[in-house]
């Protein structure tokens, strides 16, 4: 069967992250690795449109691994120093798939390592795991493609000059190196969930990918509850697209959307991840949220939602992370069991007077208090400090009702 | 093996009282006799304050010396070490420890060519 470019572009992108992995560990350099892979690219063009190979990955490895090395010798020849290395490290180096799984995990920890900044692990690990082209990370976070792209060269020059090993980390640096990870993770999601302008296919697939990276994490890391949090977390949100925007574009909020557009399948794979994590009895952030959304989930609508469930949940959250931002999304749910005025309470003892959510809800709040000519102000401060279209567009509606 | 320099970065000023500075100080010298121990420990020295320093700057066939330092700043380089390590992960751990003593001092890491 003929195969099509987009097709043999599509095996890459999934093979990515694996055939990155076991070529930077052949080759001990990121660099090489991913050109080999860029090769082997190349070469399939050409060798695939007559039909698949039977294992892809198989042939993209060898493939890549063979060319790197022809490659390399000839550079080699020519006095260069980096490439002897490279040479010499792979006489040593396996490249049988049995060790792939470590070799991802490997992967995983040397994109997210602390030492390098936050949109730094953000782009590498969609270049190097999710297989993303420069050009689309650079889309997906509105900054121009040469900008991108010297982002990650120099990121791969401080991998190699500062020497940030291609391992897992120590058994003492594990947990907050794991939490750094599934920061990354939750933060592609969020980039590709938050409503902001741009396009709509290329958010879409910021979510897909993190949730692929997530479920990756959960098999590589299966002993490690809050990484199955955080993928039945994004489910859960991600079971709710299809009902967050309407015809017209406009965001709908969780009470008002219709449910029976949630994807049913979405919700009963996050609702059996969080009962799988939960029995473990070690709950943690991501844990909670999922269990949060999850409680919103099983409700036929919002005034059916067990609120008081919810703010249990929000009451272990804000111990373990008493962030303003935790005590925000706990009131709100107050305002649903103990009525808005408690929550309103609540809310005005928060610095939060730059975050535009803190408006919004007060705004809400306000609203259900009667109390218009403050909340008309509310809102007004929230329409100022988003710079997001379709928030905008929400608020400055909410705002029209009162005036 | 990897070469690093670690700098310590301290608030210009007088030195701490003689009772904050000496368990300080004592700390320091267990952490290196550690890392010789560990083979890890390449050099070490703590600097006099920055106004001590002197600038030179060569020019054509001028070579300009002025009264230091070099950057202006509220912080300056107030000592380093020079550890080797396997990796940047064995390099931080060393480093994290320094910054444990030194709280709560800066110290920055950057690997020597």
């Amino acid at each position: 069967m003929p195969v099509s470019a987009a097709d043999i572009a599509g095996v890459f992108r999934a093979e990515h992250g694996r055939a990155v992995a076991v070529l930077a560990r052949v080759f001990g350099d990121l660099d090489i690795a991913e050109d080999a892979v860029q090769e082997a690219f190349a070469a399939a063009l050409e060798k695939w449109v007559e039909g698949l190979p039977p294992s892809p990955a198989g042939w993209i490895i060898t493939t890549a691994r063979n060319r790197a090395i022809d490659r390399l010798r000839r550079e080699a020849s020519r006095e260069d120093k980096h490439a002897q290395a490279a040479l010499l490290h792979a006489q040593d180096e396996p490249v049988e798939e049995g060790v792939v799984r470590d070799d991802r995990l490997r992967l995983i920890f040397t994109c997210c390592h602390p030492a390098l900044a936050l949109n730094v692990r953000v782009a590498l690990t969609l270049r190097l795991l999710g297989g993303l082209t420069t050009s689309e990370i650079a889309h997906a976070f509105l900054v121009p493609e040469a900008t991108m792209a010297q982002r990650l060269v120099r990121a791969k020059a401080k991998i190699r000059t500062a020497g940030i090993p291609y391992r897992v980390p120590y058994e003492a640096d594990l947990p907050e190196r794991v939490r750094g990870v599934l920061v990354v993770v939750y933060l592609i999601f969020n980039e590709g969930y938050a409503a902001s302008s741009g396009d709509e296919l290329i958010r879409s697939e910021l979510c897909l990918e993190a949730i692929r990276l997530g479920r990756l994490l959960v098999s590589l890391m299966p002993d490690e509850p809050e990484a199955v949090g955080l993928l039945a977390l994004m489910l859960l949100q991600e079971s709710r697209r299809p009902a967050r925007v309407g015809a017209d574009g406009a965001l709908i909020p969780l009470p008002q959307q219709d449910r029976s557009l949630w994807d049913r399948d979405l919700v009963a794979e996050g609702h059996e991840l969080v009962r799988r994590c939960l029995r473990r009895g070690a709950p943690g952030p991501y844990q909670l949220q999922a269990a949060i959304n999850a409680v919103h989930s099983e409700a036929a609508s919002a005034s059916d939602t067990a609120w008081d469930q919810i703010v249990q949940l929000y009451d272990h959250l804000l111990a373990l992370t008493p962030t303003p931002i935790v005590a925000l999304n706990r009131a709100v749910a107050v305002a649903e069991v103990d009525g808005p005025l408690a929550a309103l309470t609540l809310v005005d003892d928060l610095d939060l007077g730059n975050y535009y959510l803190f408006h919004a809800i007060r705004a809400d709040l306000l609203t259900r208090l009667h109390r218009f000519p403050e909340a008309v102000a509310a809102y007004d401060a929230a329409i100022t400090l988003t710079t997001n279209t379709t928030e905008q567009a929400f608020l400055t509606h909410q705002r029209a009702r009162l005036t | 093996m990897k070469k690093y320099l670690l700098s310590i970065y301290q608030p210009d000023g007088p030195p701490p009282e003689p009772a904050v500075l000496e368990p300080i100080m004592q700390n320091l010298t267990s952490l290196a006799d550690e890392m010789r121990a560990a083979g890890s420990w390449v050099m070490d020295a703590g600097l006099h304050p920055p106004e001590s320093a002197t600038v030179l700057r060569a020019a054509g066939e001028e070579l300009l010396v002025t009264d230091g330092p070099f950057t202006e700043g509220k912080e300056h380089l107030g000592g380093f070490m020079i550890i080797q390590a396997e990796d940047l992960d064995e390099a931080l751990d060393w480093a994290r420890r320094l910054a444990r003593i030194l709280e709560p001092l800066s110290i920055e890491i950057r690997p020597v060519v």
